[in-house]
């Protein structure tokens, strides 16, 4: 293809495709209208019939009122934040936001270092813990049993994410080493791992760690959870990364060494970049599936976005209204799977260009 | 190999040893403190609790032998029943997102978008939710007064056939697909063959097994406070297979459009040059070259489906995950049972990694790509 076609070229070749054999005509006309239903029905029960103030829940009980969005009202910080002290919410927000602001900063070039991308991450989750934790910085302390909702969420996905990169490298690594026994321990534990549902790996570390280890070495549940949970991102992370290596000519090795530099060198300085930029699209995958994949967590008994949400309507005078909490739920997960995935296909599509 | 490198992996090998060592001695400490003995004996026990679904008869006493099993069963059951669904949901929203109608490929897409974004269990806790606040039988919802919807599941005529003809033909049919795919030509007369032999052998079966005297079908029927005949599809399973279903089928779908749009565009102008329609280039031309690398992503799809069936917990459907986890909370043997867990789904995950590979194998065209 030649240059982006005009916006009309655009909507000519819409019009054509749309109206290709009266059959086709058909079809198109029908989806649209299917479609403007849908979106017509959905508007009106979520806006024009629907009741927004937790004062007016009584209104809802109307039979022609929609959505009744009063329990998102009354309830909103206790689905975003869980059992999280009250007064102390303005720091959940705060640490939420450090997290958010650290994904929409990597998703830019110029972040794209792996000194730089390391001290976003650690700067973004150091920020949200101390805050979150708060003895550390002079505030009260709040320990992670109270820590829910989405606060919980993004803390659980950053910190398997950060833990989980560096481990799947390692893994990598060592799966492609000359070395037999590291190559043989790294294939076992990562077909190991991938054979098991993810909810099985963190339910072994919640109920068989405190077992196999001494009390010492134990910890918190939630600690041996994001463990676990980094661990299966590791070992997925690390074919990513293989898939990258394999994309590399081998010439590159030799002619790293030919201008006498150490193994080490060859691979930190000519081969580990180009094996990121390879795997960026296959990882940014990963990274929204373990986004995505956190929400599990509530089988373990961790008080995530779906906890929180089904606390939200477990009493009395909000039972009716579990879809709009389970709407909003949903779309808080739908935002942020959408949006880095979008990105994802972005940067794909990008690098196709690039190469051409 | 260089000395170091010896003593390195010699040391990791060592290290390795140091950690199961300490992983069993504390292990030992720790079951002796708690007061529990370690093996296997307790799977003779009697269980003395019940749970929601089961394939085979079950009473409150069987032994957690039974129980597991049954339990291994319904994952079985319901794993293989969403993974069938959704490869066929999503071939057909895959052809519709790889069409140049621009209606269907918005449709689809506001499919995928939809399904393939939001947390699978978040999907079947809403589920399970919508249908928990169905009516109750009373005054169920009914379709034609033969399908009824409420609160106690969806009631559905059935065949009048005893169980075990059912399981028969199950798995006679699977014995059919492995036979006509050795004996077909190609993948796709391989497919024909069986559906025609599944629908003979089903009418032969109904003609022959349905009891003298009973209809062909037993349709449920108010009786009272519930239902009777028919066939009684629980909330929990509903909402666990729909759930699935619509997951899996959003990612089925994004297989099957990337393997639809990477056909060669000369083959399908080859097709339409030689006055081919549609569906005729979509059935012999586009599905056949496109198989070839949708087989593999979608091995994969299918062996993750496997795998989310242990969402099943989050509303209380008898997987085995909720099997296992139960009878850790009532037996404490946590160790046995994790073993067991595992061991089921390693085993189960092997074997359908080598059947994809034998598909794989069974489709590869010599001498076209690698």
């Amino acid at each position: 293809m030649s240059g982006a076609p005009s916006e009309t070229g655009y909507f000519q070749s819409l019009h054509r495709r749309a109206f290709a054999t009266p059959l086709d005509g058909v079809i198109s006309v029908t989806v649209l209208v299917f479609l403007v239903w849908l979106a017509w029905l959905a508007f009106d029960w979520a806006v024009l019939r629907s009741v927004w103030r937790a004062e007016d829940v009584a209104l809802c009980r109307d039979e022609a009122a929609g959505a009744c969005w009063s329990v998102i009202d009354a309830r909103h910080r206790l689905i975003l934040f869980g059992l999280y002290p009250y007064d102390e919410h303005w720091r959940s927000t705060l640490a939420c936001l450090a997290i958010i602001v650290t994904v929409a900063l990597s998703c830019i070039p110029w972040f794209w270092a792996v000194g730089r991308l390391i001290t976003l991450w650690v700067a973004g989750f150091a920020t949200y813990y101390l805050l979150m934790e708060g003895s550390l910085v002079g505030l009260n302390q709040v320990t992670t049993d109270k820590w829910g909702g989405l606060a919980l969420v993004l803390f659980l996905f950053s910190s398997v994410v950060l833990l989980g990169m560096p481990m799947g490298l390692g893994l990598a690594l060592m799966r492609r080493s000359r070395l037999p026994v590291l190559r043989l321990l790294a294939s076992l534990l990562i077909d190991f791992i991938r054979s098991l549902p993810l909810l099985a790996t963190l339910f072994t570390a919640a109920v068989v760690l405190p077992i196999i280890l001494p009390d010492w070495l134990a910890g918190d549940k939630i600690w041996r959870v994001i463990l676990a949970f980094a661990l299966f991102f590791a070992c997925y992370q690390a074919e990513v990364f293989r898939g990258g290596f394999q994309a590399i000519e081998g010439g590159q090795f030799e002619a790293g060494k030919a201008l006498g530099l150490g193994k080490w060198q060859v691979i930190g300085l000519i081969v580990l970049p180009q094996v990121f930029r390879h795997a960026l699209p296959a990882t940014i995958n990963m990274v929204v599936i373990t986004f995505k994949e956190t929400a599990v967590v509530i089988i373990i008994g961790l008080f995530d976005l779906l906890a929180s949400g089904q606390a939200a309507f477990g009493t009395g005078e909000w039972v009716a209204y579990y879809i709009e909490v389970f709407v909003f739920v949903a779309f808080i997960y739908w935002a942020f799977i959408t949006s880095l995935g979008r990105y994802g296909e972005f940067l794909k599509d990008r690098m196709r260009q690039e190469e051409h | 190999m260089t000395g170091r490198e010896i003593a390195l992996q010699l040391g990791l090998v060592a290290l390795v040893i140091a950690l199961v060592w300490g992983a069993y001695q504390s292990a030992q400490t720790n079951l002796a403190a708690m007061g529990l003995t370690s093996g296997f004996d307790f799977l003779e026990r009697g269980t003395g609790w019940s749970y929601s679904f089961s394939l085979l008869e079950r009473s409150i006493d069987d032994p957690y032998r039974r129980t597991i099993l049954i339990g291994f069963l319904n994952t079985l059951f319901v794993g293989f029943t969403s993974i069938i669904f959704a490869t066929i949901l999503g071939f057909f929203i895959g052809t519709l997102r790889d069409s140049q109608n621009p209606g269907l490929r918005t449709i689809s897409s506001v499919y995928v978008q939809i399904f393939r974004n939001i947390p699978l269990i978040l999907q079947v806790a809403f589920l399970y939710s919508i249908l928990i606040h169905f009516p109750s039988p009373k005054k169920a919802l009914s379709i034609a007064d033969s399908v009824f919807m409420s609160n106690r599941g969806i009631m559905v005529p059935v065949f009048n056939m005893p169980l075990i003809v059912v399981a028969a033909y199950v798995i006679a049919m699977i014995v059919l697909a492995v036979v006509v795919a050795r004996i077909a030509p190609t993948a796709l007369r391989a497919i024909g063959y069986w559906v025609i032999g599944a629908v003979l052998m089903g009418v032969a079966l109904v003609l022959l097994f349905t009891p003298e005297g009973s209809p062909v079908l037993s349709v449920p029927e108010l009786k009272g406070l519930r239902f009777r005949g028919g066939l009684t599809l629980s909330v929990e399973l509903v909402a666990m297979i729909v759930g699935i279903v619509l997951y899996g089928a959003a990612y089925i779908g994004e297989v099957v459009r990337g393997g639809l749009s990477e056909v060669p565009k000369g083959l399908i102008q080859a097709g339409e040059s030689l006055g081919l329609g549609t569906f005729a280039i979509w059935w012999t031309i586009k599905m056949p070259m496109a198989l070839r690398s949708i087989i593999p992503p979608l091995g994969n799809q299918w062996i993750f489906l496997m795998k989310a069936t242990t969402v099943g917990i989050a509303v209380g459907f008898s997987d085995l995950f909720y099997i296992v986890s139960t009878s850790i909370t009532q037996s404490g043997q946590t160790l046995e049972l994790i073993a067991i867990l595992m061991g089921l789904f390693l085993s189960v995950n092997f074997a359908m990694a080598k059947v994809v590979n034998l598909l794989n194998a069974r489709l590869a065209l010599k001498g076209y790509g690698s």
